[in-house]
């Protein structure tokens, strides 16, 4: 590591925009690991698809905060450390199997989903949010299609889609502030599935503050490791 | 008599897609405005998709045409809203893409219930027997089908 890392002045806008743009960032290249990987080409697509969405969310809002902070993008992304990072602690979790993946993109994206419709009081999420609920709503629909099948499928399946979905329930405290809302949008669709709605109790937080996982910081050394390493490099 | 802004806005309006390239960017609804600005000519698009790379190939590709034409600064700006739709797809674009074996898409449809199909037509024997394989394809703006009469694959455009 030889390049220094970026601090921010964190206006309470700045660090809005961050938590948009680390959640979009963090989760589309969680997402991005499947490529290569997926269980079936379609599949491969979709993930591929969707993590492009997500990354090109994260330009949008780190292009926003770079205006108010004076760093690019890419500084943004690439020069600042785990503790730096404002998104929610269920974005940077391994993707687990198939399952879990999909749980967790359904969780994120239902809530992802209602924040973007709700509207802004602000010029800058209010652009992004145009494009960006386009492209939630395919999100949401492909993840719930597949907690579908996979819940009310075989067994194993069954058995994966439900152990995903509980491991899941304490990191969904972090991702709205109107969970009644989230939990009316996520009932129907794990009942359909025929998969158990967790009780809610101690809920997983910190990310927001910098509190993370041990799994960010490996995250971000994959990422970081050529901006840092080779600063300014182009090709 | 043509003006240089004239000429730098048929440039601009030439540029292709690099993922369709029979579609100009004009046929798309990329391209918002052309205008001089000083002494810039600034030209304004708006991105399909948030995270789409042609954007960026695109973007080039226009400083380049529009300096061939005789501008000596050029400027891209993205306009993000209004959002891009596919109802700004040009007529001409909607049968470029049908030539090129691609449904277009239907106009003023948002977006789909769980399960939905939406009925679209085989841009090789034109059925309506059709059904879809997966709403994501080989780029962001399309989908994979699957013709249920001739039993050939095909590319739709998505409604966005």
């Amino acid at each position: 590591m030889t390049t220094t890392s970026v601090s921010l002045n964190e206006t309470p806008l700045v660090r809005r925009y961050l938590s948009l743009a680390d959640d979009a960032l963090v989760l589309g290249h969680r997402t991005s690991e499947w490529t290569g990987h997926a269980p079936l080409l379609e599949e491969e697509l979709a993930l591929a698809n969707i993590a492009l969405d997500l990354i090109g969310q994260a330009r949008a809002l780190y292009q926003a905060a770079g205006e108010l902070t004076g760093h690019s993008e890419d500084e943004l992304a690439y020069l600042r450390d785990p503790p730096a990072f404002r998104n929610a602690l269920i974005m940077e979790l391994p993707n687990g199997d198939f399952a879990f993946t999909i749980a967790r993109l359904f969780f994120v994206s239902v809530a992802s989903d209602q924040m973007w419709r709700a509207g802004f009081d602000d010029p800058a999420l209010t652009a992004v949010a145009e494009k960006a609920m386009k492209e939630t709503a395919y999100h949401v629909r492909h993840a719930a299609e597949w907690l579908i099948r996979l819940g009310d499928g075989t067994a194993e399946s069954h058995r994966r889609a439900q152990d995903a979905v509980d491991a899941l329930w304490p990191y969904t405290g972090e991702l709205t502030a109107d969970r009644d809302t989230w939990l009316r949008a996520v009932t129907p669709i794990l009942t359909r599935a025929t998969l158990r709605l967790p009780n809610d109790g101690w809920m997983q937080s910190g990310g927001r503050e910098g509190w993370h996982t041990e799994h960010l910081g490996h995250l971000l050394a994959e990422m970081q490791i050529l901006p840092r390493t080779y600063p300014g490099a182009t090709w | 008599m043509v003006t240089p802004l004239q000429r730098a806005r048929a440039a601009a309006a030439a540029v292709t897609d690099p993922e369709l390239p029979p579609l100009t960017i004009d046929d798309l609804g990329i391209l918002r405005d052309v205008q001089l600005v000083d002494e810039t000519v600034e030209v304004a698009i708006t991105p399909t998709y948030s995270g789409c790379p042609a954007m960026r190939e695109i973007a080039v590709a226009i400083e380049q045409a529009v300096r061939d034409s005789g501008a000596e600064k050029v400027r891209v700006r993205l306009l993000l809203t209004p959002a891009w739709t596919t109802d700004w797809l040009t007529e001409t674009a909607r049968r470029k893409l049908l030539a090129i074996g691609i449904a277009p898409p239907d106009p003023g449809l948002g977006a789909e219930a769980l399960f939905a199909q939406r009925n679209v037509v085989c841009p090789r024997c034109a059925s309506a027997n059709t059904e879809r394989i997966s709403a994501f394809g080989s780029t962001a703006c399309k989908a994979l089908h699957r013709c249920l009469a001739c039993r050939e694959p095909f590319e739709a455009f998505k409604c966005h």
